[in-house]
């Protein structure tokens, strides 16, 4: 009864977790993909945007950020093998094409369609990249509803 | 005796590659390279100028870089770049190669010169 009872506790305080994408352990992708922003969730994108991302990374959104290919086909390797998944969604365009940003594919514009372009734009925001801005835990790979501030 | 003794030399350089690095010896091995002494200044007008493209050095490692930066596009926070304000930097010869390639090519759309790099240093260095 009493076991019941926590059992029931911890499960209403997980709902189902569909908002903690944990990234797993990987030295290499943590010191080469969390420099410049935080480290994105593999899990947020499938393995054949990944490959398209990895193979562009000297044009990667209008900066530099190229590898000694060693290193590249190591993180290349460790973005395939934890790509995809129950929580991914569709992550290529109407044409089939790969997207390589998380915040065009279709789950992020459906968790986030409440969020007017304005509010975007705000200076401490200025991008949909910048997760961290409202998601205070996203660099532990929770996105709960509990830890959403929006910047004004 | 002679011999020995170059010997000897050639065995502690060889040592002091293996061994981690210091920004000094970043600066010697860039002033070697270009075959010319550093200017500090101009390295300082190096870092805060644009070379014909949206950033310069500074838009992200500001123009006292004993200070913490900011990402400018990303707004992720950066670490100070001036070693007297954070020992980490220009002690590992594959980062610091790395970012002066990927920084220069964002800043200036070349890489830098070792003139250029060690200018910079230089003026880095004078930063307290
Ligand atoms: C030199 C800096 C730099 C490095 C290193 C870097 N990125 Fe980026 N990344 C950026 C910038 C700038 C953007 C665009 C951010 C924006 O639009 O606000 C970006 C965007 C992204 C996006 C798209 C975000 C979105 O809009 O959904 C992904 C995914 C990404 N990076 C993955 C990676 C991976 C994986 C690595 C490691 C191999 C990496 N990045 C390394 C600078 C970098
Ligand atoms: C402008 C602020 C803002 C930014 C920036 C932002 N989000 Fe969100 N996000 C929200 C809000 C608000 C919700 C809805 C929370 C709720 O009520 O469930 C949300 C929901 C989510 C969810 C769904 C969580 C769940 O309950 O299933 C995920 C996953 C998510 N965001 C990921 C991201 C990622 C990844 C980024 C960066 C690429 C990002 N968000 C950027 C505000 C933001
Ligand atoms: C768009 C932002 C941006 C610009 C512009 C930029 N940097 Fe950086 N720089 C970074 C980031 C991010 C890092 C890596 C994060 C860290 O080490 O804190 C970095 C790291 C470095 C390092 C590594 C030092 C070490 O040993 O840790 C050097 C050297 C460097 N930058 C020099 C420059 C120079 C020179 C310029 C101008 C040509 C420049 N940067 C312009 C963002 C930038």
């Amino acid at each position: 009864m009493k076991r019941t009872l926590v059992l029931l506790l911890a499960a209403a305080s997980f709902p189902a977790l569909a908002d903690r994408y944990v990234v797993p352990k990987h030295a290499a992708f943590e010191e080469e993909c969390a420099s410049c922003h935080m480290a994105y969730p593999p899990q947020m994108l499938d393995a054949h945007s990944w490959q398209h991302l990895m193979n562009n990374l000297p044009k990667h959104f209008g900066t530099d950020a190229s590898l000694d290919e060693k290193r590249r086909v190591a993180i290349a390797d460790f973005l395939g093998k934890n790509a995809g998944g129950r929580k991914t969604g569709v992550t290529a365009d109407a044409k089939g094409n790969p997207l390589i940003r998380i915040t065009e594919t279709e789950r992020f514009v459906r968790k986030h369609r409440q969020i007017a372009d304005a509010v975007w734009q705000r200076p401490a925001i200025k991008s949909k990249a910048n997760c961290t801005a409202c998601h205070t835990t996203a660099a532990e790979g929770n996105y709960s509803d509990d830890n959403v501030r929006i910047p004004r | 005796m002679r011999f020995p003794l170059l010997f000897s030399i050639a065995l502690s350089l060889a040592a002091s590659v293996a061994q981690a690095e210091t920004p000094r010896d970043f600066l010697t091995r860039f002033e070697k390279e270009a075959g010319a002494a550093a200017s500090a200044e101009r390295g300082g007008r190096f870092f805060t100028s644009r070379h014909g493209s949206e950033w310069s050095c500074s838009s992200c490692h500001t123009e006292r870089p004993t200070q913490g930066g900011r990402h400018a596009k990303t707004e992720k926070d950066i670490q100070p770049l001036a070693p007297a304000a954070n020992a980490a930097r220009f002690t590992d010869a594959a980062k610091v190669d790395k970012w002066f390639r990927r920084n220069c090519n964002d800043v200036a759309n070349r890489v830098c010169t070792a003139q250029e790099k060690a200018d910079v240093l230089a003026w880095l260095l004078a930063q307290k």
